[in-house]
């Protein structure tokens, strides 16, 4: 569940649940969380040679699998290094401390004169006593994790906090078979799967024999309004779907809402309100000088991975299954199949394998469930499952449509005294196993069974509609509330950032209206309201690498300011943007400083800020999921245009590292103060403001024509 | 509604044999005719480098050097791939060494995710080919019709700008 990174059982994990030595002069490391794209696999590798004093290359990290642990839950939330990533580093300096302590008495010589260079276990004369590969297999780190060990002072690393290659990319590059869509099993089948045309549609009739005339199709599978089929060629595969879908017929009851009056729709939903601050301060009413009234709105968001969702399922003879998957929880998906399937448990095995670029709950969990339906009509051989583009863009569940009322006074110099804020959306949590349901959209088809609506993270867990609603701003009197909408028409989830991306546009949009109706510079203005000093730092740091002060004015040119602390826990980030604008934005740049604490691999921390920044400027400028009153309308890459290479903005980026703090998540920080940024920007290139994403031509004529 | 690719829906042909050039190599395919070159390499040649993105021919993970021509490969059918020269992103490299643009891919960390670059690496080949020396916006243009979800274009354009710099191959 999205708790994850916790659901440890009861009992400390042995060491070698988390690495392994072995005798030809390599270290194992196993981990919970998954490679999406963000290269945490390296930053793991990196964390494991550090503290284990062994070189980067002799590190193999493996990917996860249910076979064997640990098991931290999702990779999800910009969490694994806070946490996955430190319980890595006191398994791997407890391993050492072991290995060094078994050197010494071995080799009959105090524990204190011994250190480790790359394996090699060294005297105080620097002569070898021992080497750590000598006790692979002596069953050494067979043994409860004690946490008695301490790791190294950060202020002696000599790999973490430096630059690593990806240790991936090179079979990426070179096309060598990597990601779940390039196994390639014996007796390896392919399954394509017919989904309803629309939400809440059932299937009513179907003619099988069109499809089954296809001499290479082995099954067609029907369960309840679940259609797909298996055959032993790919192409042929496509060919039978595509023969299935236009001899099945459906009913399609018109379930959708009205996408122009999105808004109304959310805030006339029964809801679960959520409190997320309150701060009453009586005298704040007599300081009033002014206030301002505001909303701010969101439409569905899709993740639109460049790769439809792939799955691969085989059942054994004897009713055990194996499943791969790019999800990314694979003990979560487990319980959830066994669910589904009414099996133990114990008779799942999950395997992950890479998949294209994951930004929050995708279509992954829902295509290995796919695969594991086909799968049964066809024991003993493996068959992969991959989505249609048109599939991927209907079905994926979605970043939800939101809005955001504001109210906000202020005193007669303009600083904040009274703040309320409250948000609508759909939950942004329907992982498998929400709701104590699997969750799982085959079996929803296969039982003709309603979704429940998503559900939302813990304000513990950084919330979802409420995500980012607190803003970090001196404020006396507070009063910030999340309404999640208990109906669910258009299926929602975790989009990269959840709720963040809109709470932080409305409260940085307000804030720069704010600085403008005070007369102040709008950095001068942050600084001033925000009482910490990183807040402070990284919005001086943003603005100096824009070079803010001295910024050249043009005709239609335009600049803006936003700064935002994820989920108030995690990375301090703050982005200026320069954006060119007449009846359209052009996003030219995006300066973006982050204060992410320690930071493992500073190359791909980058790598990985100037994507989620570049993904949210296409948000904000380009993307909504469209539907009529039957159907998702949005279904291919020119009915839901993401940002292209001509159009994509130039990004750079300034890490603020402080090697003695926390490490702090980081992987979405940058998508709140990335889209306030840009309507900033917009509005000083064109002196309107624009409430409404995306900010597309059409929404700027609108906020041109009511200015 | 639904977006299916033509070929998927039109009327079933037996399966024949097609000699394909692929990296320099004949092969011959056995598959029904309209089947795109894109299930022919990864189904029946092995060469998995090339990514299924859409099937529409929009997004250019599927890209393969047709003839020279960066190519979508899941709208090109096999049949009219025979007697022409196919590049896929195998064959980039030279005797197992990797090409300028994929070592400088390397030295820029030019990727997240890595699934589009198949289709990225073949656009900044054939633009290289045609154009030694092309500045940032002609890089851009000629990346235009390959889509990254990750939002690694920065990267991208500089390591295509710096393996123009690069000695060949």
């Amino acid at each position: 569940m999205s708790a994850g990174g916790q659901s440890t059982s009861g009992t400390q994990p042995l060491l070698s649940a988390r690495l392994e030595i072995t005798a030809d002069g390599f270290v194992n490391v196993f981990v919970g969380k998954v490679e999406l794209g963000q290269g945490i696999l390296t930053a793991f590798a990196q964390i494991a040679a550090e503290e284990l004093d062994v070189a980067l290359d002799r590190v193999r990290v493996f990917g996860a699998t249910t076979a064997r642990g640990p098991d931290e839950g999702t990779t999800s939330g910009s969490r694994s290094v806070m946490h996955a990533g430190v319980a890595l580093r006191q398994a791997c300096a407890e391993a050492r401390a072991r290995l060094l302590e078994a050197a010494a008495s071995q080799a009959n010589v105090p524990l204190g004169v011994l250190c480790v260079r790359d394996g090699q276990i060294l005297d105080e004369h620097a002569q070898p006593r021992a080497t750590y590969w000598q006790f692979a297999g002596t069953g050494l780190l067979e043994r409860p994790a004690s946490g008695d060990a301490k790791p190294k002072y950060p202020g002696d690393y000599t790999v973490v906090g430096r630059d690593a290659a990806r240790l991936d990319l090179p079979d990426k590059f070179a096309g060598r078979p990597r990601f779940i869509q390039d196994l390639s099993m014996p007796g390896q089948l392919f399954g394509r799967v017919v989904r309803p045309p629309a939400p809440g549609a059932c299937l009513n009739a179907l003619d099988e024999l069109a499809a089954r005339s296809i001499s290479t199709v082995v099954a067609v599978v029907r369960d309840g309004s679940f259609l797909g089929v298996v055959a032993t060629r790919e192409d042929d595969a496509v060919r039978a779907a595509e023969l299935l879908r236009r001899h099945a017929s459906w009913t399609e009851p018109p379930t959708l809402p009205d996408q122009r009056a999105m808004a109304e729709h959310l805030k006339s939903q029964p809801v679960e309100d959520l409190a997320l601050a309150r701060i009453v301060d009586e005298s704040a009413h007599a300081d009033v000088a002014k206030a301002i009234e505001r909303s701010y709105r969101r439409p569905y968001v899709a993740h639109a991975s460049i790769a439809p969702g792939c799955g691969v399922a085989r059942w054994e003879g004897d009713g055990r299954l194996t499943v791969w998957t790019h999800s990314q929880g694979i003990f979560p998906l487990r319980s959830a199949i066994a669910a589904a399937c009414a099996m133990e448990e114990a008779s799942v095995v999950v395997h992950h394998v890479e998949g294209a670029g994951c930004y929050g709950h995708n279509s992954a969990d829902d295509a290995a469930f796919d695969a594991v339906l086909l799968a049964r009509a066809v024991p003993g051989r493996p068959v992969q499952v991959v989505w249609s583009r048109d599939d991927e863009f209907a079905w994926e569940p979605y970043g939800s449509a939101m809005v955001v009322d504001l109210r906000v006074e202020v005193d007669h110099r303009g600083d904040i005294v009274r703040w309320r804020h409250d948000v609508w959306g759909g939950g942004h949590h329907a992982r498998p196993g929400y709701a104590d349901i699997p969750g799982l959209l085959g079996d929803f088809e296969a039982n003709e069974a309603v979704m429940a609506p998503a559900e939302d993270p813990s304000f513990a867990n950084g919330a979802g509609n409420g995500r980012n609603a607190v803003p970090a701003y001196r404020i006396r009197d507070l009063d910030v509330n999340a309404h999640r909408t208990l109906t669910m028409p258009i299926r929602t989830s975790s989009l990269r950032a959840l709720g963040a991306t809109l709470n932080v546009f409305a409260i940085e949009s307000v804030m720069d209206e704010l600085a403008e109706a005070a007369g102040v510079d709008q950095v001068d203005y942050r600084v001033r309201q925000l009482p910490d000093e990183r807040a402070r730092a990284v919005v001086r740091a943003a603005a100096d690498l824009a070079g803010w002060v001295h910024r050249p004015a043009g005709e239609s040119l335009g600049w803006g300011i936003a700064y935002a602390r994820y989920k108030n826990s995690c990375a301090h980030c703050a982005v200026v943007a320069c954006v060119e604008a007449v009846s359209e934005v052009r996003v030219r740049q995006l300066f973006v400083a982050v204060d992410a604490g320690q930071v493992i691999n500073p190359d791909g921390l980058a790598n990985q800020i100037e994507g989620g920044a570049t993904q949210a400027a296409s948000w904000a400028v380009k993307e909504a999921v469209t539907f009529d009153r039957h159907a998702i309308t949005s279904r291919d890459w020119e009915s839901y245009p993401i940002l292209r290479f001509t159009e994509a903005p130039t990004v750079t980026v300034r890490l603020l590292p402080l090697q003695h703090e926390p490490p702090l998540g980081v992987g979405e920080c940058a998508a709140g103060p990335v889209t306030a940024a840009i309507a900033n920007a917009l509005h000083d290139a064109i002196g309107v403001r624009v409430r409404d994403l995306p900010l597309t031509p059409d929404r700027i004529d609108a906020a041109i024509r009511n200015a | 509604m639904s977006d299916s690719p033509a070929w998927a829906g039109s009327p079933l042909t037996e399966p024949e044999d097609f000699d394909i050039e692929v990296n320099g190599e004949h092969h011959v395919v056995t598959c029904r005719r309209d089947t795109p070159v894109l299930y022919a390499l990864r189904g029946d040649l092995g060469l998995k480098g090339t990514r299924f993105g859409c099937g529409l021919g929009q997004c250019g993970a599927c890209f393969v050097l047709f003839d020279g021509h960066p190519t979508p490969s899941c709208d090109l059918p096999v049949w009219a791939a025979a007697g022409h020269s196919i590049v896929t992103v195998e064959g980039l490299a030279t005797d197992g060494r990797p090409s300028r643009l994929q070592r400088a891919f390397t030295e820029e960390q030019a990727a997240q995710c890595g699934y589009c670059m198949s289709g990225i690496l073949i656009s900044a080949t054939a633009l290289l080919q045609q154009e030694p020396d092309p500045d940032e916006a002609r890089v851009r243009e000629a990346l235009d019709r390959n889509l990254c979800r990750c939002g690694s274009h920065g990267r991208v354009v500089r390591a295509v700008l710096k393996a123009a710099k690069m000695e060949t191959p």
